[in-house]
């Protein structure tokens, strides 16, 4: 589908976007019931998720400081967590590097794994899109996720009472991130380095502070674009 | 309980640590061209990371103590399945949300 206007690029962003309304909304309220739980009050608990923006990493920021781990080791291992944040980085800069500053900003401090993930399979699939329309769809596919984000933490760290573990809402972002990747795998290559990230996450799962998550995420890039190189080098050997 | 100065320290540290993460590669490199081996690599920057964060919690989630979790399995295997044949987020979401309840309350 081709976009006319940076609105319908917006629209379309919200449309895609949507489907994370259900994942988000248990997810900050689970956030904000562990943290009036820990010790926080709400209004601490609230800025925590509007100031720092991201599930994993606060999650675990909340659980080594019940743990009374030194300021610095809870700043390191927090920050690890979010370092794909700078792959996520890196790879949307060709798309949308020349827009103006205060919209890479503003896109900087909303980026998380689900505006992340649909913008960029979005952008891949669909080059001939304009910066404006890039940065309108990016806009529209955190429009469901971010102000949530901030509501459910509020109404959890209000309801303040403990979820049961029956509930299994820490499966909530496997499945999202599961169903999210299943439609990337465009190409062997993209199978390859799927492959590659999962077994390296494995065998380094005991490297403390989640570095063993940027190490298999570098091993599976890395494999993925020997893959390309491979797949293009044989596609031009051919007759 | 934790320290207020402490508890201000990390969620200030962190945004802004979160924030120069985000921002570091958008906001300095901006529009100037980045060589072709390094976009090569990015291309393949979410379907490597989002795996690798996952793996981990489907074989040893944390909710189960590490253990793993027949119900948590099946749900990432019919989640990624219906992803991959029918290309729909949210109903590879769904199915996957089915799965994880229904098993849970058959193996419970």
């Amino acid at each position: 589908m081709a976009f006319t206007t940076a609105k319908s690029a917006y629209l379309k962003g919200l449309a895609d976007g949507s489907p994370f309304i259900l994942v988000i909304i248990p997810f900050s309220l689970l956030f904000g019931l562990v943290a009036v739980e820990a010790g926080l009050s709400v209004f601490e608990t609230l800025a925590f998720s509007v100031v720092v923006i991201a599930g994993a990493a606060q999650f675990t920021a909340l659980q080594l400081m019940q743990e009374n781990a030194p300021t610095v080791v809870i700043l390191a291992s927090a920050l690890a967590v979010n370092l794909r944040m700078a792959m996520y980085s890196a790879s949307l800069t060709p798309y949308i590097g020349s827009a103006k500053l205060w919209q890479r900003a503003l896109m900087a401090y909303v980026t998380v794994d689900q505006s992340y993930i649909v913008s960029i399979a979005k952008f891949e699939k669909e080059p001939q899109m304009t910066v404006p329309q890039r940065v309108a769809y990016f806009f529209g596919a955190v429009t469901p996720v971010v102000p949530l984000w901030y509501a459910f933490t509020l109404v959890g760290a209000l309801l303040g009472a403990q979820v049961p573990d029956s509930w299994a809402l820490d499966f909530a972002i496997p499945i999202t991130f599961l169903a999210m990747i299943a439609p990337m795998f465009r190409t062997l290559a993209h199978v390859v380095a799927a492959l590659v990230a999962v077994v390296v996450a494995l065998l380094a799962a005991g490297v403390p502070y989640s570095l063993g998550l940027i190490i298999a995420g570098i091993a599976g890039m890395m494999a993925g674009a020997r893959t390309e190189l491979w797949l293009t080098q044989r596609e031009g050997a051919k007759p | 309980m934790i320290d207020t100065t402490t508890l201000w320290i990390i969620i200030i540290g962190l945004g802004l640590g979160s924030f120069f993460l985000r921002f570091v590669f958008t906001g300095l490199v901006g529009d100037r061209a980045m060589p072709d081996w390094l976009l090569r690599h990015l291309r393949y920057t979410a379907v490597a990371v989002l795996p690798a964060l996952v793996a981990p919690q489907v074989l040893w989630p944390s909710a189960t103590g590490g253990d793993p979790d027949p119900a948590r399995m099946s749900a990432a295997v019919v989640t990624l399945t219906v992803g991959l044949l029918t290309k729909n987020v949210l109903a590879a979401m769904l199915a996957g949300a089915a799965t994880l309840y229904g098993m849970l309350y058959l193996l419970a």
